[in-house]
């Protein structure tokens, strides 16, 4: 893009009187974009996040080795030109697997959230605007899951339903939704007194018009914050349950399961856990950065 | 005075313990403009509140139009009565562009012509056509609240309850904005009803007012009465004179 | 009011161009640009809209400025002390102790926590080193000099148990138990009734008669200022338009000498004594902050 055409973009971008729909949605993220960008550590988290989308997008093209063939020659050799990370105990590439282990990462956290955040949104702007018995009821059930710490529960549940990487996401997303719910019905309790859904009402517009297309919006900013703070929490939740062998079952590559493997190697060959769980750290640091520079964004008003 | 547009009978309203709207009776004609005025507390909002169907606990009768009117309205009633609230900052969705606001109403009672009548309602309440895609946080107050008188004509009400419209706008744009619901009230005929604290502006917008203290009606006047300055009760004298500023006294 | 203004030959606040500043990303925002006035033992009132920098004035002076904003001022002087020269600390003591400041809402400006009695014993004490009793005491008699009937009981309220009024007469009576020799009021009246608000003037009036206190009363609402104030500064986007005795503003033979931006402000008013079909709007002339 030439520099003409890009200045030419940005001045439709942050037009003060946009002609259309898609100019002023478009110019809305744009100006968040700028005040994104403000902020370098907030940057970095994005630069991580998306490091990761790529690494699991291209996972075949950036691993040297099939993360799954096993060559027992090759047993736990340590970091070198061919095996950047190492082998593990079967003699698989370190490297190639947390390479693909980004794909299992993503797919966890991608069905938590989509289940997650619009059903808590969902039963905490219900409970937030009709209050009453409604709320009462709905608050009491979220109630029950947040009384548990969150891997015990996700672990009662993996044991009831048996171990393996889906139900591993649906014991996890079980456990996930109550403080959602919580935070959309706060937000929806502030929100439903305020003028501009008074003045929906008097329009005529329905309830579940208004929580659909009024309120919900209002409570998206501080749920995708939520939702990008809790990313680090869930990986590490799945990284727990794998590591206590009850989320993805071997030989998946998944980043926990490949700690707990090891383990028994940690004193003598250190990079077998040690470069999983760097990875665990990084991306759960990208999604907290990530996290920190929306809020920034998406509060500002 | 013709037809009555708007006829409140005995009203009362409470919250818990608090009694803050008692036996309140009054009439406003077709194509009138009512003022109501009173101190914090006097129980003037509560009224129109109870008139659009926001508050729905109160007891006695409120007939719109020779229409008996139940606790909860239907979605036909809005297209007869409009509101606009006091705080032009909080009565729009901060999400929401101009387009979206005016738009909404229009969907809701499904009327087809919305690009027409968008474009239609900026023109009338002053607003160029460039405004249509901003969002409120690109306007300023008096801009607002154009825009939310706008969103209250787009359905085209014969009736208008205007909670201090412009109390919390700058003088100048007060001026503007008041001039606007002049026009307005003239060109369509319509009905309003205006909350003030400020006798001045009901005065210049009102044909008749009513005094309220503690939620009880306490002198129902013309303009002339109290542009003489000649309201019956001590209440409103004291209000009339309270308005004209400080005087040293001794 | 003019006669004890003119027994003190030096006025309590001398200002010479003041200038507020605020650095954005987006460039300065230039609040206050250039204001200029002294300030005798008098109401002196700053009339402006929103954004014309009267409350950027008062804060100024309190050195209250938030933080991205600059102050600077050729001359700042209180009582012959030059305020530019003076560093934070003794800014923070002359503040409360010389120089008090009432806000609009008593809400924002009590804490919610604490009675209001103890919170105007506090002020005492921390101003005037005084003992417990002493401090009670003092502010008992305060509370009844801002009109306050049942003293003893209103001392031992919490803030939200205060209607606006009441609550504002605690704030005046905090600002005032210091004894400051000059009192900046912003907007303190918007927030209440017309009758309340009389009261709260009322005391505001006899506070500036009866101790030779000097008075900056920062309002949007001309007819007030009319009424209360000897003087009056008229303000537009941080600069003074004109500075005029009060009783001017209501006098229709001196329409000829008023600035523009003054006869604007002026006849957007609704009036009841003159009614019009369609009030005149103010047309801004860009020549105005030039």
């Amino acid at each position: 893009m030439s520099d003409t055409s890009s200045a030419g973009l940005h001045a439709w971008l942050i037009s003060d009187s946009p002609t259309s729909r898609r100019q002023a949605r478009l110019g809305q993220l744009y100006r968040q974009w700028l005040a994104f960008k403000r902020n370098p550590m907030a940057v970095a988290g994005l630069a991580i996040i998306v490091l990761l989308l790529l690494a699991a997008a291209f996972a075949p093209l950036i691993a040297p080795f099939d993360p799954l063939v096993q060559a027992l020659d090759k047993r736990l050799l340590p970091p070198s030109a061919v095996n950047w990370f190492g082998t593990d105990a079967l003699g698989r590439d370190i490297f190639s697997r947390i390479v693909h282990g980004t794909r299992i990462t993503l797919v966890i956290v991608l069905l938590v959230v989509v289940t997650v955040g619009p059903f808590g949104l969902l039963v905490g702007a219900v409970s937030g605007y009709f209050g009453g018995w409604v709320d009462r009821l709905l608050m009491r059930i979220t109630d029950v899951f947040l009384a548990f710490p969150r891997l015990v529960l996700a672990l009662a549940f993996v044991a009831a339903l048996g171990p393996g990487i889906v139900n591993a996401i649906i014991a996890i997303a079980i456990t996930t939704w109550p403080p959602y719910a919580r935070v959309a019905r706060a937000e929806t309790m502030v929100i439903r007194n305020q003028d501009y859904i008074e003045a929906m009402r008097l329009q005529g517009a329905s309830r579940a018009r208004i929580i659909w297309k009024h309120v919900v919006p209002m409570c998206m900013p501080s749920l995708i914050v939520r939702t990008t703070f809790d990313m680090a929490g869930i990986i590490l939740t799945a990284a727990g349950l794998g590591f206590l062998g009850l989320g993805a079952q071997p030989p998946m590559p998944e980043w926990g399961a490949m700690i707990s493997a090891g383990r028994e190697q940690i004193f003598d060959q250190w990079w077998v856990a040690t470069f999983p769980g760097i990875a665990i750290c990084i991306v759960a640091l990208g999604f907290n950065l990530l996290g920190d520079g929306l809020r920034d964004v998406m509060d500002a008003r | 005075m013709t037809n009555t547009a708007i006829s409140v009978d005995r009203l009362n309203v409470s919250f818990g313990d608090s009694h803050v709207v008692k036996d309140l009776s009054f009439t406003v004609g077709q194509g009138e403009s009512y003022g109501l005025v009173g101190e914090s507390g006097s129980g003037k909002s509560t009224v129109l509140r109870v008139l659009s169907g926001l508050n729905r606990e109160w007891s006695g009768n409120v007939a719109i139009a020779g229409a008996v009117q139940p606790k909860v309205r239907d979605k036909a009633f809005y297209r007869n009565v409009q509101m606009v609230f006091q705080d032009p900052y909080g009565s729009l969705h901060p999400k929401k562009t101009v387009d979206d606001t005016l738009a909404e109403p229009l969907a809701i009672h499904g009327i087809r012509d919305a690009e027409a009548r968008i474009g239609k309602a900026l023109s009338d309440v002053g607003l160029p056509a460039s405004f249509r895609f901003r969002y409120p946080h690109q306007l300023s107050g008096g801009q607002r609240q154009r825009v939310a008188i706008a969103r209250a004509l787009v359905l085209e009400p014969s009736i208008l309850l205007l909670d201090e419209p412009t109390s919390a706008l700058d003088v100048s744009i007060q001026a503007e904005v008041l001039n606007l619901l002049a026009a307005l009230r003239q060109e369509r005929k319509l009905t309003y009803i205006l909350v003030s604290h400020d006798l001045a502006v009901v005065g210049h917008m009102c044909e008749r007012l009513l005094v309220m203290q503690f939620g009880r009606a306490v002198e129902e006047m013309t303009v002339e009465t109290l542009s003489a300055r000649e309201p019956q009760t001590a209440y409103a004298q004291q209000l009339l004179t309270a308005s004209a500023g400080f005087r040293r006294t001794g | 009011m003019q006669t004890s203004a003119d027994k003190t030959n030096q006025p309590l606040l001398d200002i010479a161009n003041l200038k507020v500043d605020f650095h954005t990303p987006t460039g300065i925002v230039q609040a206050v640009r250039g204001l200029s006035f002294t300030l005798g033992r008098e109401r002196l009132g700053i009339v402006g809209e929103s954004g014309s920098g009267k409350s950027m004035t008062g804060r100024a002076i309190l050195d209250l400025i938030p933080h991205p904003g600059v102050v600077g001022a050729d001359r700042m002087m209180f009582r012959g002390q030059d305020l530019m020269a003076m560093d934070k600390r003794e800014r923070r003591k002359l503040r409360g102790r010389h120089i008090s400041m009432v806000m609009q809402d008593p809400k924002f400006s009590l804490n919610p926590v604490q009675t209001v009695g103890s919170q105007i014993a506090e002020a005492y004490r921390i101003h005037r080193k005084a003992g417990a009793r002493e401090a009670r005491e003092r502010s008992l008699t305060m509370l009844e000099s801002v009109q306050i009937r049942e003293p003893a009981r209103v001392y031992d309220l919490y803030p939200h148990e205060v209607s606006g009024g009441m609550g504002q007469r605690v704030m005046i009576a905090m600002m005032l138990i210091a004894e400051p020799e000059i009192l900046i009021a912003d907007e303190p009246t918007s927030a209440l009734d017309v009758t309340v608000q009389l009261q709260i003037l009322k005391i505001l009036d006899d506070l500036v008669s009866e101790r030779g206190m000097g008075l900056i009363f920062i309002s949007h609402d001309l007819h007030l200022v009319q009424s209360f104030c000897d003087r009056v500064i008229v303000m537009y986007g941080g600069k003074v338009m004109e500075t005029l005795p009060a009783a001017e503003l209501a006098d229709e033979t001196t329409r000829g000498r008023r600035h523009p931006y003054t006869l604007g402000l002026l006849n957007c008013l609704p009036d009841l004594d003159h009614p019009r079909e369609k009030l005149p709007t103010l047309n801004r002339d860009p020549a105005w902050l030039a």
